[in-house]
C-alpha cells in the first residue's frame, strides 16, 4: 500500500516523498513508540528480562557451566559480537566435556518471539507447549531478553483483575 | 521518485520535521500507529485529503509491512 501512496502523493505535487517500506511491523518489532487504543496492550517485549547469561561460540563448556551454576539459572544464550542470537545451551547440554566449545553442544534453533507480539498470545503458546520461558529477539535476531511464563501469567492476571 | 527508507531514517527525518503518514484503513490507525503519525488511508487519498499535508515538508508514508 505504501508504495502506491507514495507515488500518488508525488502525482499530487509532493516533491519529497519517502516510503518506510518495512512499515509498522518493523517499527513494533524494535519496540518503538506507538499510539492508539491497542498501543498499551502488554507485549512480550515489555516483560522481557535483559538480565540473562550470554556466551560466545568459542567459549569452553566448562567455563560456561561455572557461570550458569553460579547464577542459579540453567540456560545461557549464545550470541555473536553483534548481539545476534546463534543458539542456546541449557540443562543436560552443560554436563559435557569441559573442554568442548559451546558451538558443538548448543541448540542452534531456539524458539524466539518478537517484542511486539501480544503477551497474551505468546503466553498461550508457552502454556500449550509447556515451556517455561522463551527468548525475545528483534526481527534481525538481536537478543532483547528472556520472557518467563510465570511473569507473563502474573502480568496478564493483573491486567485481567484491573479490567 | 519516492525514496525507500528504514526506521532509523524515519526517526531522523521526523526529528527534522517530516510528516509521518499512516495509509492503512482508519480503524487500523485507531488501533495502533506510529507515534506522531496522521491517518490518510490509501483508499481516500486524493487532492482533497492530501491538502492537509504541507507540500513544503517531506512526507513519509507507511503501512503494515511490505505486503
Amino acid at each position: 500500500m505504501s508504495p502506491r501512496a507514495a507515488w500518488r502523493l508525488e502525482s499530487l505535487g509532493f516533491s519529497e516523498v519517502y516510503d518506510y517500506v518495512a512499515g509498522q511491523a518493523d517499527w513494533l518489532a524494535f519496540g518503538l513508540p506507538t499510539e492508539g487504543t491497542s498501543a498499551n496492550a502488554p507485549r512480550a517485549g515489555h516483560l522481557a528480562d535483559p538480565d540473562i547469561l550470554t556466551c560466545g561460540l568459542g567459549d569452553e563448556l566448562g567455563s560456561v557451566r561455572e557461570r550458569v551454576r553460579a547464577s542459579g539459572e540453567n540456560i545461557c544464550v549464545v550470541i555473536n559480537d553483534e548481539g545476534i542470537v546463534l543458539g542456546g545451551i541449557r540443562g543436560d547440554d552443560l554436563d559435557g566435556d569441559a573442554g568442548r566449545t559451546v558451538e558443538v553442544v548448543m541448540d542452534s534453533g531456539p524458539v524466539t518471539v518478537r517484542p511486539s507480539e501480544s503477551l497474551e498470545e505468546v503466553t498461550r503458546r508457552m502454556q500449550d507447549r509447556k515451556v517455561g520461558r522463551v527468548l525475545v529477539t528483534t526481527s534481525d535476531g538481536r537478543l532483547v531478553g528472556v520472557l518467563n511464563r510465570g511473569d507473563a501469567e502474573f502480568r496478564l492476571a493483573e491486567e485481567s483483575a484491573g479490567a | 521518485m519516492p525514496v525507500e527508507i528504514n526506521r532509523g531514517q524515519v526517526q531522523h527525518l521526523v526529528a527534522e520535521g517530516a510528516q509521518l503518514v499512516d495509509v492503512l484503513p482508519a480503524d487500523e490507525y485507531a488501533s495502533e500507529h506510529l507515534s506522531g503519525a496522521i491517518s490518510l488511508p490509501l483508499k481516500t487519498l486524493d487532492a482533497t485529503t492530501a491538502a492537509r499535508l504541507d507540500q513544503n515538508r517531506p512526507v513519509i508514508v507507511y503501512c503494515w509491512d511490505t505486503q
